[in-house]
């Protein structure tokens, strides 16, 4: 799909024949707009990061616009995108479903081998199918997985389980471990059909078709579902998240801080938070995904800095994003937002992350170590243009099965109603 | 805080500062306004006077609007109508493709199904506790109660306040680990999550919303109530009725005027909740929160594949039910006609 | 029968009876109902991240408190201890190791304690967290925010008034065809909430290349249904001599409406200035739509950038939300008698 726009070919021959005035007098300076959004402090040292750029390229000006995320990046973004009306760059997660707005770097880029090389299986979830483009690179890579709470463990005298243990396994470990120790959950799960698709797949849903078209109602996804409908019945996992929704994402976070829950299935994100809000609280481990039948795997993810097709300085932002990229300098990045590396030569040589605690530094670690050890699948529905949708299919249709609203049955024959009209309306 | 004009001071001279200003505006307009009276004729000039709001409302607001129900013609996820294919009234017929229209689970569009029954339920246990709270709040403050000033004030604070942030006061409140459950806890009892019942959840968005508005029906009511001659109390205490009678017969007919007011304006707003409802419960737990607008904004706008054509044909059918609403209200509450038309 | 007395009686007249204490009561309730959910808003924005998801919450914002112990460099945290013999200290923490926890006595650093976790309390005091609010402004343009959320508030505000009240005083004051076509069309829109045509009016704007313009902003909500409504519901009771002495006088129809109307509707135009203000100053989606560089932003655009994908900073988000409470508050508190009043008389003289 491409989009045609009007072009407008006065203003462009005249800001030619401006630029070329220009280059001819004085350095002129080119501004360059970042939609941008936080999830922490990365923007300020992403900050850092561009004002030492800035002072070699006195050319160019970086301005960063930040903005909420989800009524500015998932809503608003894609609006001002599809009416030319958008940024230079933009730090995105919707990959797939905004590629054809994305600009390729690479006929700017002096070294695009290096690009491949470090980023090359993400590069495919932001290209349009079919594509050789480079159109960014991943400011983070996340994993999903589960925090347990091992001081927990440690009062009710049960060993956190090692080795290939199944979420079965799991959830009756946790339930022992609540019931010893008067913990009033066993588990929690943040509320997104993101976090469930390792467990799904784990337990051998296979979500796509052969022709690789969403096909959700497999055995394995039954599976799955069907042990989170119980889990919800009997108490096992916490239904403030999942039934209490507040809101269409909601993070399991607050629970496990606390103390108030055994084993909490989230992602790497959280490691920088909870070094900060658990302190010495209790002590607290990431354990390797549990297993099912089929593999034992978590879902990857992540967030991406991408050029915009549109912007009038296409060489630019490729100089920008090359220095961000550079091994150094992302390496820093990384390093000080506690990141998991999308960056393949530091995935291998690991990250020197900047933070006192042992806990987090081992946390971080058996994320990334995590990267690899995904199924195939789960990078497919990563990589999936419609993933989104589909996500938020399995959670508001599983989300009523909890209340009573469906029946299981019903629920998944739902998902694959909304998600066959979605991609219907999206190809007519 | 009695303080007289023209006792001196800022305050007057800042009064006179702005009176100023005002005269000079509008003195500088008429440069442009009475020429043209002169040229066009005083019959001409209403509609002169309509132009800039005519203008804006024809572009920003009526023109969207036939926009809409355009693009509720037409199907795809292209931005601009030229893109979109036309569809004819393929997405009505989604909407209304229904086995039973007493069983949600019948139909295509369910959860537009499940909105609408809870907005009907929304709509009839808003309106119908807000015009009973305002009246009663009214009717206390009608009395001969010290600070009435503030107390009106207290009341009409939340007016004020913007959608989100009602909504982020009560979910700090109501949330498992708000403010409300550990009252609970303090006088013994378990917490309980009030976001994780269809019913209390329900009951919840309407006391919020009830809370959030009041204030706005309560000074309209009050002052309905002022209008009331002291003469008439006077009359009916003399006929020898009792508190419950005088305002049956006295208070009562006499407000019905604005309380037609007050209906119409809360019936409109309670059909277009929205935001409110949005933050505080996501429309959750499952369904049981949702209301038509969510629906219109989550089909068409805050998802990944943005289904504009059915967004924009549910909103017709909003606009369409409401519309018809008012207009039975305007007949059924005849002697109110001066109020509204 | 105290029900039926309380509604009947305009007026206590005597000396305070049941339903002067029911009146009372209920205005007391009310004040509680009403600003307590503010006030605990206002008191969260000053907790500590941690303290935010703390249950059971304590009222005041606390945090816990340290303490500088002869040997460590760091600040220790204090604890009161339940000793075995029953007894309780306060004694510093060195560090937890599993299920037990390393202290010393603050005033004897010399001899390091083991005690089971489960017998130590952490000693905390009320300190109010003004770094929710002086973080966020430093790393943002608050000043560029303030001032375009002021420019947004204030011309809009004065658009809207103009416009609506000339339009008012049309429909109100002269009798023309298609007048009641105007009207029935104008309140209609009042049907159609502006969140389900925001993708239309946006592509309005894109073609009248508003975007990343305060105009933008300003322009599409001047032209209210509900402001027209209003001011011409209240204009309808200026009596129409007032208007004919004029004019015999040689005023022009302008003169009429700017001297002779609009004073007298001052009362009605107070209301929709109020709403106005609250309307602007408020909105969040729209100018988040149409604007996309910082230093456009209006604040509820800027300050809500808290809200992240994965994690949402409530300690920024709170503070941040009670700072824009603060001007309308502010406002509302100074205007508050005309206000109200202004709105009691629009709704009595419909």
């Amino acid at each position: 799909m491409t989009t045609t726009r009007t072009p407008r070919a006065w203003p462009r021959l005249l800001f030619a024949f401006a630029a070329l005035f220009t280059l001819a007098t004085a350095a002129a300076q080119v501004e360059l707009r970042m939609t941008w959004y936080d999830d922490g402090s990365e923007g300020q040292v992403l900050r850092d990061l561009l004002d030492r750029f800035e002072a070699e390229n006195p050319d160019v000006r970086v301005v960063i616009d930040t903005v909420p995320y989800a009524s500015g990046i998932l809503q608003s973004l894609p609006l001002q995108l599809a009416s030319g009306e958008g940024p230079d760059l933009a730090r995105v997660t919707d990959l797939g479903g905004l590629s054809e707005y994305f600009l390729d770097l690479r006929p700017h880029l002096s070294d695009p081998d290096y690009w491949e090389e470090n980023f090359g299986p993400f590069l495919n979830w932001m290209r349009p199918a079919g594509s050789d483009a480079i159109p960014g690179f991943m400011t983070q890579l996340t994993v999903t997985g589960p925090f347990v709470n091992r001081t927990l463990f440690d009062q009710a005298g049960v060993e956190v389980p090692a080795g290939d243990t199944t979420w079965e396994e799991w959830a009756e470990v946790t339930r022992q471990v609540a019931e010893a120790t008067g913990t009033p959950y066993a588990m929690v799960m943040d509320r997104t059909g993101h976090r469930l698709a390792g467990p799904a797949i784990s337990y051998g849903a296979r979500v796509f078709d052969e022709n690789g078209d969403v096909a959700i109602d497999d055995e394995g996804m039954r599976r799955m579902m069907q042990l989170m409908v119980d889990w919800h019945a009997d108490g096992t996992m916490n239904p403030d998240v999942w039934i209490g929704s507040q809101g269409t994402y909601a993070a399991g976070n607050e629970f496990f801080v606390n103390g108030q829950v055994v084993l909490y299935m989230s992602g790497s994100w959280q490691v920088g938070q909870f070094d900060q809000l658990i302190g010495d609280a209790f002590d607290w481990q990431v354990v390797p995904n549990p297993c099912g039948p089929a593999a034992c795997t978590g879902m990857p993810g992540g967030a991406a800095l991408v050029g915009i097709a549109d912007t009038e300085h296409p060489a630019e932002v490729a100089r920008v994003m090359e220095y961000l990229t550079s091994e150094e300098v992302l390496a820093e990045f990384y390093a000080r937002t506690l990141f998991i590396p999308g960056h393949l030569g530091l995935a291998e040589s690991g990250v020197d992350y900047v933070s006192d605690s042992q806990a987090a530094v081992d946390a971080l670690n058996v994320f990334a170590a995590q990267v690899g050890r995904l199924d195939p699948i789960a990078y497919d529905l990563q990589a999936y243009t419609y993933n989104r949708f589909v996500f938020d299919a399995m959670r508001d249709r599983l989300t009523q099965v909890f209340v009573g609203e469906l029946t299981l049955d019903e629920a998944i024959e739902r998902m694959q109603q909304d998600v066959d009209a979605a991609i219907a309306e999206a190809q007519q | 805080m009695e303080r007289r004009e023209g006792s001196g001071g800022v305050g007057a001279l800042l009064g006179r500062a702005a009176r100023a200003v005002y005269a000079l505006a509008m003195t500088a307009l008429g440069v442009v306004m009475e020429p043209l009276q002169r040229l066009l004729g005083v019959r001409r000039m209403p509609w002169v006077f309509l132009l800039p709001n005519l203008l804006i409302f024809g572009v920003f607001v009526l023109f969207p609007v036939f926009l809409n129900a355009y693009v509720s013609l037409t199907g795809g996820t292209q931005l601009f109508p030229q893109d979109r294919p036309f569809v004819g009234l393929a997405n009505y017929e989604r909407l209304f493709d229904c086995r039973d229209f007493g069983d949600p689970n019948s139909c295509a569009e369910d959860r537009f199904w499940r909105a609408v029954r809870n907005t009907g339920t929304f709509v009839l246990f808003q309106v119908g506790g807000m015009v009973l709270i305002s009246l009663v709040t009214a009717l206390v403050l009608n009395r001969d109660v010290r600070f009435r000033g503030f107390f009106r004030s207290v009341y009409f604070y939340p007016v004020l306040l913007s959608p989100v942030v009602v909504a982020l006061i009560w979910k700090w409140i109501l949330q498992r680990d708000g403010a409300l459950n550990a009252l609970l806890v303090g006088v013994g009892l378990e917490p309980v999550n009030f976001l994780l019942d269809g019913r209390w959840a329900m009951t919840w968005v309407i006391a919020v919303s009830v809370w959030a508005h009041m204030g706005f029906y309560t000074l309209i009511l009050l002052a309905g109530l002022q209008s009331i001659p002291a003469e008439l109390y006077d009359a009916a205490a003399i006929d020898g009725a009792g508190g419950w009678r005088s305002f049956r017969n006295v208070t009562l007919p006499l407000l019905m005027p604005t309380m037609m007011v007050v209906l119409v304006l809360a019936l409109i707003r309670a059909f277009q909740t929205f935001d409110e409802v949005y933050v505080l419960t996501g429309g959750g737990p499952g369904t049981a929160t949702m209301m038509i607008v969510q629906y219109i904004y989550q089909t068409g706008f805050a998802t990944q594949v943005q289904r504009f054509g059915l967004a924009a044909a549910a909103s017709v059918l909003l606009g369409l039910v409401l519309l018809v609403a008012t207009l039975v209200q305007l007949r059924v509450g005849r002697g109110t006609e001066g109020h509204l038309a | 029968m105290s029900v039926a007395a309380f509604l009947g009686r305009r007026r206590g007249r005597r000396g305070p009876d049941l339903t002067d204490v029911l009146t009372y009561a209920y205005l007391a309730v009310g004040v509680v109902v009403m600003f307590g959910p503010v006030a605990w808003l206002v008191l969260s924005s000053f907790k500590t991240q941690s303290a935010l998801v703390e249950f059971p919450p304590s009222l005041l914002p606390t945090a816990p408190v340290t303490a500088q112990v002869e040997g460590y460099p760091q600040p220790l945290p204090l604890y009161d201890v339940a000793l075995p013999d029953g007894s309780t200290r306060r004694m510093a923490q060195v560090r937890r190791v599993g299920l037990e926890a390393q202290m010393v006595d603050p005033d004897d650093p010399g001899e390091v304690v083991r005690v089971p976790v489960a017998d130590r309390t952490e000693v905390r005091a009320v300190r109010f967290q003004l770094e929710n609010y002086t973080e966020p402004l430093r790393r943002f343009n608050f000043l560029t925010y303030l001032k375009n959320s002021v420019v947004v508030t204030v011309v809009a505000t004065l658009i809207t008034l103009v416009i609506n009240s000339m339009a008012a005083f049309a429909l109100a004051k002269y009798r023309f065809r298609g007048r009641n076509a105007v009207f029935l069309l104008i309140l209609a829109t009042l049907m159609i909430p502006l969140s389900v045509i925001l993708v239309p009016v946006y592509l309005v704007i894109v073609q009248v290349g508003w975007v990343n313009d305060l105009w933008g902003v300003i322009v599409p909500g001047a032209a209210t249904p509900t402001g027209v409504f209003l001011l011409r519901q209240y204009m309808l009771t200026i009596p129409d001599e007032l208007l004919d002495a004029a004019r015999i006088d040689g005023a022009s129809e302008w003169r009429i409406y700017w001297q002779v109307v609009l004073p007298l509707a001052a009362p009605a135009l107070a209301v929709l200035a109020i709403f106005s203000v609250m309307w602007r100053w408020n909105d969040f989606l729209w100018p988040l739509i149409v604007l996309t560089r910082s230093e456009y932003f209006t604040l509820q655009v800027g300050l809500n950038a808290f809200q992240g994908e994965l994690n949402v900073q409530w300690h920024y988000v709170l503070a941040m939300t009670v700072l824009t409470l603060l001007p309308i508050t502010l406002v509302f508190s100074f205007l508050q008698r005309f206000i109200t009043t202004g709105i009691a008389s629009t709704g009595v003289k419909g």
